[in-house]
């Protein structure tokens, strides 16, 4: 399953350390990623291969964004794809 | 690989204007559950609504997690129940309703279409009893909606029934007098009621519908309005532009969502429903598009072709997304859902005679208006004939729901709760249609209805 994940929130360090973390840890492998930052805040966009089930990966990086003081969404690839690719 | 921009656009589409799926409604027919008995026949209907539906709600909000997309309704349509206890012993279709009730709590829809009849051309004994049924129906459930078609463009208008649903209204308000006559919330009149609608209060799974089949309502005013703002100062052919852009983005979410729906559940996939539906959440109002086209207030002079505009151009944009597009598919100006028609009624920019003449150009009607306690059953009738002869004359659906909360005045806020929201009473035109009114027949149909 391919999915988009995007972290947003404070700049601190060992944001990207701690979420590409949870995915090695759960056997995500990262196709893509970008981040930069917007004015003060920290943008991270990632584009992912997930092998395990979407809702348990949603679980741990939402704990993992708690812990990181940051907001982390995964969604699943399909709805960029539908709304921006014809 | 998508670029930053595409993927905070559908983000911030969510998260900040609101976009969401209002509805995945699944349609399932009762035909095979009449019966001689009362009781087998309701029996029937319980088990299988509950056996279909079993697993509506939890796969909605699976998919709702997954895609990071909130669908905000999870609900069922069922075959006019007019039709499925006609053949029964039951003299009170109440009880069919209570049936039904109970079928959505079990499966936890918040809302359940179908108490219905379609009576355009005449009732037959199975909707007679159904319309005789309606007040207590709908005072003594919870989530049990209610429509009737009183007219169509092919059959006319039945003036008898127009005549019943001004009755049966007053008669509902005063059931519900302590609940801001909430039962009139839940019923709609039509004309030419569409069979695939998934919105409710109308909804329900008509007679040419399959088995059981997956129906889907977006929504995302709020994104709409964002677009038309971007177009400041512009010409109306890049607000068409814009909003055709939008609508074509909001529209394709809703097919894959329907498609997952449908795959999930193991149920065809019928439509996709474009229209544009409000909530009363500030940002997700229909009036506030208008009021970005450059107008002081919705319902000022303008609103109409703004209205026609808005309209055309989110059906443009979403037919292309959508493999199937049914359902009412237009924008709603339901008041009391809508900030920004509150707003308008409040401060005597938006009238009721606007709203009828708004109907002329957009989907659905003269919708969640809350009416002066007083209202004689007659001028309700008639508000119901000018807005069906609007819908059987333009061969388009209207509908009309109006709640007369008992002992309320013009100026009172009628409090409906949730997405129901909460309606400032208009004012009504004082003069009587009562000889008109008590005249009853058909009105034939027009002209241009004989197409063959």
């Amino acid at each position: 399953m391919r999915a988009v994940i995007t972290v947003l929130g404070c700049d601190r360090v060992g944001i990207i350390a701690g979420v590409t973390a949870v995915l090695a840890e759960s056997g995500t492998n990262i196709l893509d990623i970008s981040q930069t930052i917007m004015g003060d805040i920290f943008t991270m966009i990632m584009m992912v291969d997930a092998s395990v089930d979407c809702l348990e990966l949603q679980e741990k990086l939402s704990a993992k964004g708690k812990e990181l003081g940051v907001e982390i969404r995964l969604q699943r690839e399909d709805i960029f794809q539908s709304m921006h690719r014809i | 690989m998508f670029n930053r921009n595409e993927i905070i656009e559908t983000i911030s589409m969510i998260e900040q204007e609101n976009l969401d799926i209002r509805t995945i409604t699944m349609g399932i027919s009762l035909r095979d559950c009449a019966a001689e008995s009362s009781l087998t026949s309701r029996r029937r209907i319980y088990e299988k609504i509950t056996r279909y539906a079993e697993k509506l709600v939890r796969t909605g909000e699976d998919i709702e997690r997954e895609f990071g997309i909130p669908i905000i309704n999870k609900r069922i349509s069922v075959t006019p129940i007019s039709m499925v206890a006609e053949s029964s012993d039951e003299l009170d279709y109440a009880r069919f309703a209570e049936t039904l009730d109970q079928a959505a709590k079990a499966v936890g829809v918040n809302f359940i279409g179908g108490f219905s009849a379609l009576v355009h051309k005449g009732y037959t004994k199975g909707d007679r009893a159904l319309v005789r049924a309606l007040p207590e129906a709908l005072a003594n459930t919870e989530r049990v909606c209610a429509s009737v078609n009183v007219a169509t463009t092919k059959a006319g208008i039945n003036m008898d029934a127009v005549r019943d649903m001004g009755l049966t209204i007053r008669e509902a308000a005063r059931l519900t007098a302590d609940r801001g006559a909430i039962a009139c919330a839940k019923l709609v009149v039509f004309a030419n009621v569409p069979e695939d609608n998934p919105f409710m209060a109308g909804a329900f799974h008509g007679v040419g519908e399959p088995e059981c089949v997956i129906n889907v309502g977006v929504s995302g005013p709020g994104v709409v309005a964002n677009a038309v703002k971007r177009t400041k100062g512009a010409d109306f052919g890049v607000v068409s532009e814009a909003i055709k852009k939008t609508a074509f983005k909001i529209t394709r979410v809703g097919q894959l969502v329907a498609q997952e729906a449908s795959q999930r559940l193991n149920v065809p996939f019928g439509i996709v429903d474009l229209s544009l539906a409000p909530t009363p959440a500030v940002g997700d109002s229909v009036a506030y598009i208008l009021e970005a086209m450059g107008l002081e207030k919705c319902g000022g002079p303008g609103t109409t072709a703004a209205l026609a505009l808005l309209n055309d151009a989110v059906k443009k944009g979403g037919v292309m997304a959508s493999s199937y597009v049914g359902g009412l598919s237009g924008a709603f100006i339901p008041v009391s859902e809508d900030a920004g028609m509150i707003e308008a009624v409040k401060c005597g920019a938006l009238t009721l005679e606007k709203l009828e003449a708004m109907t002329c150009v957009c989907s659905v009607g003269l919708d969640m208006i809350a009416i002066p306690g007083d209202t004689s059953a007659s001028t309700i009738s008639a508000i119901i004939a000018d807005e069906v002869a609007i819908g059987m004359v333009n061969q388009k659906t209207t509908a009309v729901r109006l709640i007369p909360a008992p002992g309320t005045v013009v100026g009172d806020v009628v409090e409906f709760g949730g997405l129901l929201g909460s309606g400032p009473v208009m004012k009504v035109n004082p003069f009587s249609a009562e000889a008109f009114i008590a005249r009853g027949g058909r009105i034939p149909a027009p002209l241009h209805s004989l197409k063959n």
